[in-house]
């Protein structure tokens, strides 16, 4: 083999069949098919007459972790080339990523290269722990990663294929497949796909579905294509004038026409966006009275928002109070659990969701787990407080009621069970749990309406404290903690011209970690300004 | 039953000669062990060799056919003692694990096995973990090599050579009275290529034989006098019979032409080198290049005089050698200087000291290498590359990191989350982790375990802390690691100490992270194997008093309430928990086509699985803190009045249950629900529904007749 025939002059820089060899990178996170469409591209290349040579890095890695397979082909000739073993940054033809993150961790490893490598990849995420485990939305930016992959790579093909798989009864593997069939990256026709997935001799006709679906969804070059993501923020809703569709008597839809009016009458059109939902939540909570209490709260909000010179700041105060009043009066107690469990849309979809068809059965068990707290919580105030205040009694009573239940809805004796709780909605404001959700919600809302007053942007933010409260049991106690910690800040920063972005970056700290660790470390800080 | 089946692919095993065989690297030495007619093989599983066990466990047929005795060890220390067959009878033995861990525990074998001596050719088989992907600490085997004075192959990745290898490795061995390492790197284990077969053959002489004709020759054993003896016959006769037999068969490879500068390299490094060098455009695509190469595929011993002919009339050789320390750049140098040679070495510079030999590395460094010595050869290009092409889009804050972790329905997250639960009542504990997928449990969410001393050797590593203080030890092993060692260097060696710590033993019913091969408590029929024994009898039998089995380990309420009994009962010697439930990926490999076959046969088959009700979950991801199943993730809900995402079930839930568990256990939220799917309903079942649905229904409509009922959509 030391003839030398073949040498190119060193001068010429490259050697001409060098070219011929194609490089796939394919990046997968563990347990999602990569082997499987590894051994589909030596199947289709070796098919067409390629040498084809894959390795893979099995093993622990594969456990659920991000993962590469690598893939090199050439036409087959006299002698056994000489390929790599695994992919260089800088000398990669194709990359396949089977989800975004992935996608931007090939971009991060330098396997995207301008000039020559076509990125196909899933737009759809499976979210690494690390974004799930945050108190707040941990969730990774996805922006960047497009943007980056329409900017660093020759050509991009991405759509939803985890998505179109699982329209089609298969896996992201025939659907990625698919698109690389889609990119016409490869020098292969498509029947020659088809009839590797057909020799791979399992779920053939799911996974021909999903690699047409894969194959027709990148049909545009440097093309992303996904739906539009949901957004949330308050001032991109569009207000909708007619109001939720609702059914019922027809003495209760004259009331609830009555508020709709009264918010597009009294309230500005800023506001709408918030209060609209707002307004239905609360009814849906309690009933149209509740409604009717919701918004002559706003309305006072309203006012001293005016006073404060709201108009000019949009009315971001009463907009911000429409939102979280609403989520502070439909505080979640076990009435509203157990009538949310037992409604006949919430059965359809548990129903949809495990794609059971008519002719299957669907058994649901609840796992609820009550303590002293929640029960005490729906008893009349006087009697529920009466309870907790004797410690012997209470604990006693713990013991017999703090244990896990499981509930199963789908039987007559345990739908009763929680309907029953849920019905008992009329006495509701009766209850201690209700007294203290209100008490709460007055002070908080004093405060805010009483620093918007002086500093219109740290009344925004003291409303906006109010998303560090959700959870229930240890979490919810938890919740309030890191509530009344921020709040706590707030005499230390009036008056200072940066309070607002100070506040903002305390709610910010909270939901960062479940004890509150960044939060103490931020309240430490506004201690020494 | 092992993660991956290579039932269909062992059919190759029994092509003949002239034909060609397509697939991975470790069922191409599969193929070639019966080729040479091996006697006997074992070994003990681990990445990057677990698909050679399963491959040998899958062709056990095919062995039986040929007469080939297949054992599946349970440790490597015993796979490296199996070889003792072949030290007085001429049979072809061969043994595989990974290296170094698994050469670790097995080198006290092979230093004996190495002392003595072989008749038959002894062969094994590494697994090299080295690199990205590599689950251990960052070793060389070569220096195994060194101190056992055993020889080490590294044949060039292709399957070709690494066919040519099992060949040679046999023959060297014989040759050299010396076993014979065979290094795989982690990818040359799975690269798909190609070779041309010859026929199997049938070992000359059986175990059998050996048996009923036993031989013995005090030379062969390692005591006094005769292991003087073997100290010398190693280097009075092994070694120069190896080098000879190294030269004359030309194990090592030239090519390339006559240059003023060359590469050595191991011949695992082989196909990185021509990639770099077909980079800079002086080598094509079948590996022809003008550059000078020394490639060796026997990397121990060295053989000094092809080495000095090679780098006598060069200006500068760069040697090629991943993994530090250098042994090879510096066994080069003492002969260079020996010989009186001042050809300039080169070698960990360019190279770097430590890390993996990626692409990159191995282009900018024998560029390095080439622009110092021989800068003819590069393109003006490469003697000055315009380096700021394109700056990289920095993604580092984007992408969040991927480490590997429990899979989907993992029967051991609810050990953890347990755990975790019990650690946030009594406070932080000393938690000695091990080998295996248990040791996940030290990332997030559940931040569990401090250290790891080796496979099976957790609660071996929380001896010390056996000493009167306000919080216990916890130790933990998994059921592979309690056989491999963990019963005797664990539990006997507690109980024997009065060691007051709780050590728990994570049953999976698998040696699981390997790929899921049976163990003695496997509760699965094996055919080949005797399994279903309980680990709670070994710890019984060997004295352990205080023992606890959780059949379930979903049950965490269960698993938490044993852990506090364990850390603060009064009772004296270990406390031992174990855990059991079945390795969830097993478990579905073995369920899942079942079950189709069960529902479309129609019979009635219930499939859970959980979900969570999106209105009562507030979005305070409590639970992925306790869990982190893949399946359980976060999404954004279209609702303005939301600002986090909520908790949400996908697809390829399992229906485990830990989600509703934790739920249960932690007092989290009423958000999770379990829904069992009847599949095939009988009469029975649809009556009773039936009867159900009127009455929710009824209900219902009353209820929402009385009230304002929103339609799904709008707010």
């Amino acid at each position: 083999m030391s003839s030398m025939d073949a040498i190119a002059e060193p001068s010429a820089g490259r050697v001409p069949d060098r070219d011929q060899v194609i490089k796939l990178a394919i990046l997968a996170v563990g347990g999602q098919g990569g082997g499987v469409i590894t051994s589909w591209i030596v199947d289709l290349a070796e098919r067409n007459g390629w040498y084809a040579q894959s390795t893979s890095v099995p093993g622990v890695a594969q456990r659920t972790g991000a993962t590469v397979y690598y893939v090199e082909m050439v036409p087959e000739g006299e002698g056994t080339p000489v390929l790599g073993m695994m992919p260089a940054p800088g000398d990669v033809d194709v990359v396949l990523a089977s989800e975004l993150m992935e996608a931007g961790r090939a971009i991060q490893r330098g396997f995207v290269s301008p000039d020559r490598t076509t990125l196909i990849f899933s737009t759809d995420r499976t979210l690494a722990v690390s974004e799930k485990i945050v108190p707040g939305d941990g969730i990774a930016d996805a922006l960047p990663v497009m943007e980056a992959a329409k900017e660093v790579a020759k050509d991009v093909r991405a759509a939803r294929l985890e998505q179109l798989a699982l329209q089609n009864g298969s896996v992201i593997s025939a659907s990625l497949f698919g698109a690389l069939a889609g990119s016409g990256v490869l020098p292969f026709a498509r029947e020659s796909f088809e009839q590797t997935i057909e020799a791979s001799g399992r779920g053939v006709k799911a996974s021909l579905r999903a690699f047409a679906a894969g194959f027709d969804a990148v049909q545009v070059r440097d093309g992303i294509v996904e739906e539009t993501p949901a957004v949330d923020a308050p001032d991109i809703i569009e207000p909708k004038p007619a109001g939720p569709v609702v059914a019922g008597p027809e003495k209760m839809r004259r009331a609830w026409q009555a508020l709709l009016d009264r918010i597009h009458a009294e309230f500005p059109q800023a506001a709408h966006g918030m209060l609209l939902p707002g307004l239905k939540k609360v009814v849906d909570f309690q009933d149209v009275k509740y409604g009717e209490e919701y918004l002559n709260r706003l309305t006072k909000v309203l006012e001293v928002d005016k006073a404060a010179g709201g108009e000019g700041e949009g009315y971001d105060f009463t907009a911000t109070a429409a939102k979280y009043v609403a989520n502070a009066m439909a505080y979640d107690d076990v009435i509203r659990v157990a009538d949310l469990k037992t409604r006949g849309s919430r059965f359809e979809r548990v129903n949809a969701e495990v794609r059971a068809t008519p002719e299957q059965l669907v058994e649901i068990t609840e796992f609820m787990h009550p303590r002293l707290e929640e029960i005490c919580g729906i008893l009349p105030a006087s009697l529920g407080r009466g309870i907790l205040a004797r410690e012997g009694l209470s604990k006693r009573l713990d013991r017999l009621i703090n244990k896990g239940r499981r509930v199963r809805t789908d039987t007559i004796r345990g739908f009763v069970t929680l309907y029953a709780i849920g019905s008992l909605r009329g006495y509701r404001r009766r209850t201690l749990r209700h007294q203290i959700e209100v008490a709460h919600l007055e002070e908080w809302l004093k405060l805010a309406c009483d620093t918007v007053r002086d500093d219109y942007q740290l009344g925004v933010e003291v409303l906006r404290a109010r998303r560090l409260i959700k959870g229930y049991s240890d979490t919810h106690v938890r919740g309030e903690a890191k509530f009344d910690r921020v709040l706590s800040a707030v005499p230390l920063l009036k008056g200072r011209e940066d309070a607002a972005t100070w506040l903002h970056r305390l709610i910010d700290a909270a939901l960062k970690d479940e004890k509150g660790t960044m939060l103490d470390g931020a309240l430490k800080t506004i201690r020494t300004l | 039953m092992a993660e991956r089946s290579f039932a269909k692919e062992v059919q190759q095993l029994r092509i003949g000669e002239g034909e060609e065989f397509r697939g991975e690297g470790i069922l191409a030495v599969t193929k070639a062990l019966l080729e040479c007619g091996v006697g006997y093989v074992g070994g003990y599983q681990g990445a990057p060799i677990s698909h050679l066990m399963d491959v040998l466990s899958d062709a056990e047929e095919i062995l039986e056919e040929l007469g080939v005795h297949f054992e599946q060890s349970g440790s490597e220390a015993v796979a490296g003692a199996t070889l003792a067959a072949s030290v007085h009878y001429p049979i072809r033995g061969a043994v595989t694990f990974k290296s170094p861990v698994g050469t670790n525990v097995a080198s006290d074998a092979l230093a004996n096995l190495s002392s003595g001596g072989v008749t038959g050719g002894a062969l094994i088989i590494i697994g090299e973990d080295y690199g990205e992907g590599a689950s251990i600490m960052q070793e060389r085997t070569h220096a195994f090599a060194m101190k056992s004075q055993l020889w080490l192959l590294d044949p060039r990745p292709n399957l070709e050579s690494i066919v040519k290898s099992v060949r040679d490795g046999f023959e060297l061995s014989e040759a050299s009275n010396t076993p014979v390492m065979l290094e795989m790197r982690i990818r040359a284990c799975h690269v798909h290529g190609r070779f041309i077969a010859k026929d199997n053959v049938r070992p000359t002489m059986s175990l059998a034989d050996a048996l009923e004709n036993p031989k013995r020759d005090l030379n062969r054993i390692v005591l006094p006098p005769a292991s003087f003896l073997h100290e010398k016959e190693k280097v009075e006769s092994r070694w120069p019979n190896a080098v000879n037999f190294i030269k004359e068969r030309g194990l090592n490879e030239f090519f390339g032409g006559d240059g003023k500068i060359g590469i050595v390299l191991q011949g695992g490094m082989y196909n990185g080198v021509i990639r770099a060098l077909q980079r800079l455009g002086l080598a094509d695509i079948r590996g022809n290049t003008e550059v000078p190469l020394y490639v060796l595929n026997v990397t121990y011993p060295l053989i000094d005089d092809e080495f000095l002919d090679f780098a006598r009339d060069k200006d500068a050789v760069l040697v090629v050698e991943e993994g530090q320390p250098n042994h090879i750049e510096q066994a080069f140098g003492a002969m260079l200087h020996k010989a009186g040679v001042d050809t300039k070495l080169f070698g960990k510079d360019p190279f770097p000291i430590a890390g993996e030999y990626t692409g990159t590395v191995m282009l900018d460094s024998i560029r390095g290498f080439l622009l110092e010595n021989a800068p003819g050869l590069l393109t003006a290009a490469d003697r000055a590359p315009n380096r700021p092409q394109t700056e990289l889009p920095d993604l580092s804050k984007t992408v969040p990191p991927r480490p590997p972790g429990f899979c989907v329905g993992c029967p051991e997250r609810p050990i953890f989350a347990g755990m975790k639960l019990v650690q946030e009542e009594l406070g932080e504990h000393h938690v000695a982790a091990d080998i295996g997928c248990h040791l996940f449990s030290i990332m997030p969410p559940f931040n569990i375990g401090g250290s790891t001393m080796g496979y099976g050797l957790g609660p071996a590593s929380a001896s010390a802390f056996n000493v009167k203080a306000k919080k216990r030890p916890i130790s933990v092993m998994g059921d592979g690691g309690f056989w491999h060692n963990g019963l005797s260097t664990g539990v006997t060696n507690a109980v024997f100490n009065k060691h007051d710590g709780v050590i728990l033993i994570v049953d999976n019913y698998y040696s699981a992270a390997t790929g899921g091969q049976d163990i003695p408590s496997s509760r699965a029929d094996n055919k080949s194997r005797s399994t279903a024994h309980p680990i709670t009898e070994a710890v019984k039998g060997v004295g352990a008093k205080w023992v606890r089995q959780i059949d379930r380990t979903y049950d965490v309420t269960k698993v938490r309430d044993t852990f506090r009994e364990a850390l603060t009962t009064d009772e004296k010697g270990p406390k031992i928990i174990v855990a059991s439930s079945e390795c969830m990926l097993n478990r579905q490999r073995r369920e899942k086509p079942q079950l189709a076959k069960a529902i479309s046969g129609g019979e009635r088959v219930v499939k859970p699985k959980f979900g969570v009700d999106e209105d009562v979950c507030t979005g305070d991801h409590a639970c992925m803190r306790l869990s982190g199943c893949p399946s359980l993730s976060v999404k954004e809900l279209d609702d303005p009045l939301r600002d986090d995402p909520v908790a949400s079930i996908d697809q390829n839930c399992v229906g485990c249950g830990n989600c509703g568990e934790v739920a249960d256990a932690a007092v989290l939220c009423p958000s999770f629900y379990r829904a069992d799917v009847v599949h095939n309903p009988t009469a029975w079942d649809k009556r009773m529904a039936g009867i159900r649905r009127r009455v929710s229904s009824w209900l219902q409509k009353r209820r929402d007749s009385r009230r304002l009922v929103f339609a799904a959509e709008g707010a």
